[in-house]
């Protein structure tokens, strides 16, 4: 009753090509970002925005990255976690050993390099295909995560093998809180969710689906798969490269290669494909789901063992959190495959019709 | 002179061990169109319950053999992973028909993830021993040809022999038993196979059944050489780039592939490791097979790809 468009007309193309084309849709959205810019901060505590929204923030930003890549273009990646960690190395070199260097420039900077070793990696997707590139991009799981436990030039020749940055600023003001934390990733997650938004339903999104659905015959049609494919792989490692130095900087404070193994590829995967293959929406409501299940079930698995009288101990805990999240992904893949996103939107279309569905 | 082939034999040894590994990865691919991540979860359950019954059971029993001990225990972790194969696809492949291939690897990574709690849940997750008699004592072999001789282990020999005959019985069953007849058939077409009556579902249940088999004889043999514990479920990992060389669809291949790889890594650990500053034995696989793939995006044995429009 509320939620349908009867009555909005569109006299302008402008109009017409708006990201939200459906009023209601844009006042969700200013109201939740209000709330996520004004509400939040007043209703969360410390340990909310350091265990739960920091790295929710962060880890959608990556699994828009991916989805742009494995989604959209449909070219399968096992390595998103060491374009994280490039992008996170070379932030750190960047930000370390030039004076001065703003930290939002350094992010960026890292993006790029991450970029350029995504599109490095991705090409042999121009020959290889389906399965048989998925495991070829684990060749570059493998490889950062021993360069950069190997070469010492990357960590900065650290003894320990580990990293770690301080007082980082941006624009004059210092982000050592976890509010501030919390602003500063979600303004960066809100500007490159808009930039793929528009992205993924411009001419370049369109050719990275057509690729996907069937690349010869995109081909056929006049989309060359070398530009479509490397952009994508450009595009994808380029977020997925920003939300490494994100993870590195901001989240962690300190870090090693072992925050981007190969566990944080399959993670981030977990987390487009529960979320939604395809479709910006996925991303976050995947991000959501990964991050926010440990930690219930860390909390409720003791609770629930107290409410039968069985003490729980820690590692039957951690093993029964395995089974729970494998039966969860098994579950939510056999129930809707096409994810989150979709359910999201098939609530949207009987909302619009409700309360009379004829 | 000694010594490098002292590395080629020991890579060829432990290529065998990834073979066995690969395997189970071709059979189900070739079966189902799965890629099967869980194969390496599979191999950490069946060694862990091979490992518990070879103390439980005995103790149960009042058996004293240690080799009647052995074979109850085997038997009975087989036993298991039929249970395993018919759960996974009563509960997840036969619902997911149908669904792309990138659901279903996610799937075999939700069975992954199940396996690897259960099993630690079921079993424990301490290290446990598995001894099924495999000699360790080296030997030395060529003594009068090199000074020295060439140093093998003798129970890498032995696992690989047993590799060997597996993947011999394999091709048998495969070749000439209207089962394996059959199997072929799905792995051809399904719906054509469907059609003229080979039942879907049976031939899944075995297929994962031997894929099961394959892990335990894999896990009690990696267990025997190096503890069961749960980092042998990363022994997928390694032979990941294994399956690929070779071709996901080809048996000999992942023997092949495997055999390259366990070579090519010792030898680079060996000659380059020092040069570039140790560990490469992790990439070297994939990187390997990255480059491989750049000519032959098939694999060396896998079925040529073509693309249809």
């Amino acid at each position: 009753m509320i939620y349908r468009e009867n009555g909005q007309f569109k006299n302008s193309y402008r109009a017409d090509q708006q990201i939200f084309p459906i009023t209601q849709d844009r006042t969700a959205i200013a109201a939740l970002l209000l709330f996520a810019v004004v509400g939040v901060p007043l209703l969360a505590d410390e340990y909310l925005f350091r265990a739960i929204l920091i790295p929710f923030l962060i880890l959608a930003l990556a699994a828009l990255g991916l989805n742009i890549l494995v989604g959209y273009c449909g070219q399968i990646s096992l390595g998103t976690g060491a374009f994280m960690a490039v992008g996170a190395y070379a932030a750190y070199n960047f930000f370390v050993r030039i004076q001065g260097m703003p930290l939002i420039v350094a992010l960026l900077l890292g993006g790029l390099c991450a970029t350029v070793v995504g599109v490095l990696f991705g090409i042999p997707s121009l020959r290889i295909k389906g399965l048989y590139l998925a495991v070829a991009t684990l060749a570059a799981q493998f490889f950062t995560d021993w360069a950069f436990l190997r070469i010492s030039w990357f960590t900065n020749n650290s003894s320990s093998g580990s990293v770690s940055v301080s007082n980082l600023s941006f624009l004059g003001l210092p982000i050592s809180s976890p509010l501030s934390k919390y602003l500063f990733c979600l303004a960066i997650l809100v500007v490159f969710a808009w930039l793929a938004k528009n992205l993924v339903r411009g001419h370049i999104g369109r050719e990275w689906m057509a690729i996907r659905d069937m690349d010869v015959a995109a081909a056929v049609i006049g989309i060359r798969p070398v530009y479509a494919k490397l952009t994508a792989f450009a595009v994808s490692s380029f977020i997925v490269g920003v939300a490494g130095g994100l993870w590195g900087f901001v989240h962690l404070g300190s870090w090693e290669p072992a925050a981007f193994s190969i566990d944080r590829s399959f993670q981030l995967l977990f987390m487009i494909i529960i979320g939604g293959l395809g479709s910006i929406m996925g991303a976050f409501f995947g991000a959501a789901f990964i991050v926010i299940l440990p930690i219930f079930l860390n909390r409720a698995l003791p609770a629930l063992g107290d409410l039968i009288g069985v003490e729980i101990s820690t590692a039957a805990v951690a093993h029964s959190e395995l089974m729970i999240f494998g039966a969860l992904i098994v579950f939510f893949l056999i129930v809707e495959p096409h994810g989150l996103a979709r359910l999201w939107s098939t609530a949207k279309e009987k909302m619009r019709l409700w309360p009379f569905p004829h | 002179m000694g010594f490098f082939l002292e590395t080629v034999i020991g890579g060829l040894m432990s290529g065998m061990l990834y073979s066995l590994v690969a395997l189970g990865f071709v059979l189900i691919f070739k079966a189902s169109g799965v890629f099967n991540f869980a194969q390496g979860a599979m191999v950490l359950f069946a060694a862990l319950a091979m490992a518990r019954f070879s103390e439980w059971l005995p103790a149960m029993l009042g058996i004293d053999s240690k080799v009647l001990g052995n074979l109850l225990a085997f038997a009975g972790a087989m036993v298991l992973m039929v249970a395993v194969a018919w759960l996974i696809e009563r509960l997840v492949l036969s619902k997911l028909v149908n669904q792309e291939g990138i659901t279903l690897l996610m799937a075999t990574l939700g069975i992954a993830y199940f396996l690897d709690g259960f099993g630690q849940t079921l079993f424990g997750s301490a290290i446990y021993k598995i001894d099924v008699g495999l000699p360790k004592d080296p030997m030395f072999l060529l003594q009068n040809v090199f000074e020295g001789g060439v140093l093998v282990n003798k129970e890498d020999l032995y696992a690989a022999g047993i590799a060997a005959t597996l993947v011999i019985v394999l091709s048998l069953f495969f070749q000439y038993t209207s089962t394996g007849r059959a199997l072929r058939a799905v792995a051809d077409d399904h719906q054509a196979a469907q059609s003229i009556g080979i039942p879907l579902n049976r031939i899944w249940v075995i297929v994962w059944s031997v894929a099961g088999f394959v892990a335990l004889v894999a896990g009690v043999i990696w267990g025997s050489k190096l503890g069961v514990q749960f980092s042998l479920s990363l022994v997928a990992l390694k032979a990941l780039p294994v399956v690929i060389l070779g071709g996901l669809t080809s048996v000999p291949g992942a023997i092949i592939g495997g055999l390259i790889i366990g070579v090519g890594e010792k030898v680079s650990e060996v000659y380059l490791g020092p040069t570039l500053g140790g560990g490469i034995e992790i990439w070297f696989g994939y990187v390997l097979v990255l480059f491989v793939l750049l000519v032959r995006p098939q694999g060396l044995f896998g079925e040529k790809i073509i693309d249809r429009v």
